[in-house]
C-alpha cells in the first residue's frame, strides 16, 4: 500500500493512513470506538425488540388505556430527535433527577445511552410489528377465535409468528438504522467510533482522507451486506400466500 | 388485516367486566407512574416556578427558541431541496444502461446510506479544512452531511418508484417513438415521483429530526439556542428540553399529516401506481399514523 516518494502532507497519500492505525494507541482509539457501537447495538437492540413487542401488543390490545399507553409512546419517541433523547438522559435523567446505573462514568454514559436507544427505536420496532400484524389474512384471527383461543393465544400462536416473519426486512433495517444512531451516544462523552475519528482527525490533520475512509469503510463493510442478508432472509422465510 | 376488533371476539358481559377491571388496573398502573414521575420532579425541585416561568416571557421565545427553530427549518428546507436533486440524479444514474455510470452511482449512494450521519458531519466539518484549508461553514456542514445521507435514500426510494410503474408505460412510450431520456423524463419520473410522495416527505420527518445533529457540531438549531444556551441562562435544561421536544412532536406530525393527506389524495386519483418492494411498502403503510414505518 505505500507509495513511493516521501509526501507526509498530501491527504490522499495512502502512506499516511498506515502510519496512523500502525501507532498502538490510534488503534486502540478506533478498536475501543467500534467495540462500544457493537455494545451499544447489541444492548441497544434487546431493548428496543422486547419494548417494542410489548408496545406493539399494547396497540392492538382490548385495553383502551394500554392502546393509548402505545400509541402516545410511539408518537412521542418517533417525532423526537434521538440527539435530544439522549441529551435528555443526560442532562435530565443523570444530571437533574439523579438516575444512575453504574458509579463508572464511561459505563454509566453508556446505559444512559442504551435507555435512549431502546426508548427511541421501540417507536419503530412497534410500528413496523404492527404493520406487520396487517399482513397476517383476518381469517387467520377469525379461525384462531373461532377454535376458542384468547386475544393472548391468538397473538401469540397465530398472529405473531407469521407478522415476524414478514416483519424480518424492517427490522433489519431499524437495526441497522440504530446501528448508526449508536454514535450519537458520542454527544455525552463516550469515545465511540464518531468521536474517536474526530480526535484522530484533529490529531493527524494529514491523513484526515484515508482517516474518514476507514472509519466510514468500516461501517459500510459491515452494514451493506447487513443489509442484503436481512433482504436475502426476508425472501427466504416470507409467508407464501 | 385490520387490527381492531379482528385479534379479539365483540366482549360479552364477562369479558365486559374482565375489561373493566384491566382497564382499571392499568389506568392505576399508568397514573402511579405519573405520580412517581412528578414526585421524582419534586424530590430535585423541578416543579419550582422560577424554571418553568421562562416560557411565559415573550424575550425566551424571540431569543432563544424561534431563532433556533428557524435555524433548524432553514437546515431542513436547504437540505430537502438539495437531497431531491441529488435524490434524482442518483437514481436515475442507477437505472443507467451504462455500467460505468450505474455502478459508481450505486456505489456512492450504498456508502452513504451505510455511513452514520455524525459521521459523515464530524468529516464535512473538522476534516474537510484539513484539506481545503479554509474554515467550513457549520450551516454548510449540516446541510452537506443532510443532502448526502437523505439524498442517497431519496435515490433508492426514485428507484423502487420507478420500477413500480407498471412495465406497459414505458414499452407504450418506447412503441410511440420516444427516446430513453424522454421516457424517463416524461413518463417514468413523473409517475414515480407520485407514487413516492409520501416516502419523500416521511424523509422530511427524518430530515428535521436529523438537523439536531447539528447541535453536536454547535449549529444554532433548535437544540442549541432552545435547549443548550437556554438552559445555561436559567439552569432549567429539563424544562428546556421538554418544551422543545414538544415543539419538535408538533412540527413533525404537521408534515406527518401533510404526507397522510398527500397519499390519501393521490390514491383517490386512481392512476398512482401501486407501490411495490419492500423500500417502499414499509414506508408508505399508514403515513396518516406517522410517517414511514421503516424511516428511523
Amino acid at each position: 500500500m505505500a507509495g513511493p516518494g516521501d509526501r507526509p502532507r498530501h491527504p490522499f497519500d495512502l502512506k499516511v493512513p498506515m502510519d496512523v492505525f500502525s501507532d498502538p494507541s490510534n488503534r486502540d482509539v478506533y478498536i475501543t470506538g467500534f467495540l462500544w457501537i457493537l455494545k451499544l447495538t447489541l444492548a441497544g437492540g434487546a431493548g428496543a425488540l422486547v419494548l417494542g413487542v410489548v408496545l406493539a401488543a399494547m396497540r392492538v390490545s382490548p385495553i383502551p388505556v394500554l392502546r393509548g399507553v402505545g400509541t402516545a409512546w410511539v408518537n412521542i419517541f418517533r417525532n423526537t430527535p434521538l440527539t435530544l433523547i439522549i441529551f435528555f438522559c443526560y442532562f435530565g435523567l443523570f444530571s437533574t433527577l439523579g438516575f444512575s446505573v453504574v458509579d463508572d462514568i464511561d459505563l454509566n454514559n453508556f446505559w444512559l445511552g442504551v435507555v435512549g436507544l431502546s426508548v427511541y427505536t421501540a417507536a419503530f420496532v412497534c410500528e413496523a410489528i404492527r404493520s406487520g400484524i396487517n399482513t397476517v389474512p383476518a381469517g387467520q384471527a377469525e379461525a384462531a377465535r373461532a377454535v376458542g383461543m384468547t386475544f393472548i393465544q391468538t397473538l401469540t400462536i397465530i398472529i405473531l409468528p407469521q407478522a415476524g416473519r414478514a416483519v424480518i426486512a424492517p427490522l433489519g433495517s431499524i437495526l441497522i438504522a440504530l446501528c448508526k444512531n449508536s454514535t450519537i451516544v458520542g454527544t455525552i462523552g463516550l469515545m465511540e467510533s464518531s468521536n474517536a475519528m474526530k480526535d484522530l482527525i484533529n490529531a493527524n490533520g494529514n491523513a484526515v482522507i484515508p482517516i474518514f475512509l476507514v472509519f466510514a469503510g468500516t461501517f459500510a463493510i459491515v452494514l451493506i451486506p447487513t443489509g442484503y442478508g436481512f433482504g436475502w432472509l426476508a425472501n427466504r422465510l416470507a409467508v407464501k400466500r | 388485516m385490520s387490527t381492531d376488533a379482528v385479534l379479539y371476539d365483540h366482549p360479552g358481559p364477562k369479558a365486559k367486566a374482565r375489561n373493566l377491571v384491566l382497564t382499571i388496573v392499568f389506568g392505576l398502573a399508568v397514573l402511579g407512574l405519573f405520580y412517581w414521575i412528578y414526585s421524582r420532579f419534586d424530590e430535585k425541585g423541578q416543579w419550582a416556578g422560577s424554571l418553568w416561568k421562562p416560557f411565559t416571557e415573550s424575550s425566551t421565545w424571540t431569543d432563544y427558541i424561534l431563532p433556533g427553530l428557524q435555524g433548524t427549518l432553514q437546515a431542513a428546507a436547504v437540505a430537502m431541496l438539495l437531497s431531491l436533486v441529488f435524490g434524482v440524479l442518483f437514481a436515475v444514474g442507477r437505472l443507467s444502461d451504462h455500467w460505468w455510470v450505474r455502478l459508481p452511482a450505486g456505489a456512492v449512494v450504498e456508502f452513504f446510506r451505510a455511513v452514520p450521519l455524525l459521521l459523515l458531519m464530524f468529516f464535512i466539518f473538522f476534516g474537510v479544512p484539513f484539506i481545503t484549508e479554509q474554515p467550513m461553514s457549520i450551516f454548510w456542514a449540516v446541510v452537506l452531511g443532510l443532502t448526502l445521507y437523505n439524498g442517497s435514500v431519496l435515490a433508492e426510494a426514485f428507484r423502487a418508484g420507478v420500477h413500480s410503474v407498471p412495465k406497459g408505460q414505458s414499452e407504450a412510450a418506447y412503441a410511440v417513438g420516444m427516446r430513453k431520456s424522454q421516457v424517463m423524463t416524461h413518463i417514468l419520473i413523473p409517475q414515480a415521483a407520485r407514487a413516492m410522495l409520501p416516502v419523500i416527505v416521511s424523509q422530511l420527518v427524518v430530515l428535521v429530526k436529523d438537523t439536531a445533529l447539528g447541535y453536536i457540531i454547535s449549529y444554532s438549531e433548535l437544540l442549541q439556542l432552545g435547549v443548550n444556551n437556554l438552559a445555561a441562562n436559567y439552569g432549567n435544561v429539563l424544562q428546556a428540553a421538554i418544551v422543545a421536544a414538544a415543539i419538535y412532536i408538533v412540527v413533525n406530525t404537521l408534515l406527518t399529516s401533510f404526507a397522510g393527506w398527500l397519499s390519501r389524495r393521490t390514491r383517490r386519483k386512481g392512476r398512482a401506481p401501486r407501490a411495490a418492494g419492500a423500500a417502499t411498502q414499509q414506508a408508505t403503510i399508514e403515513p396518516g399514523l406517522g410517517g414511514g414505518g421503516g424511516v428511523v
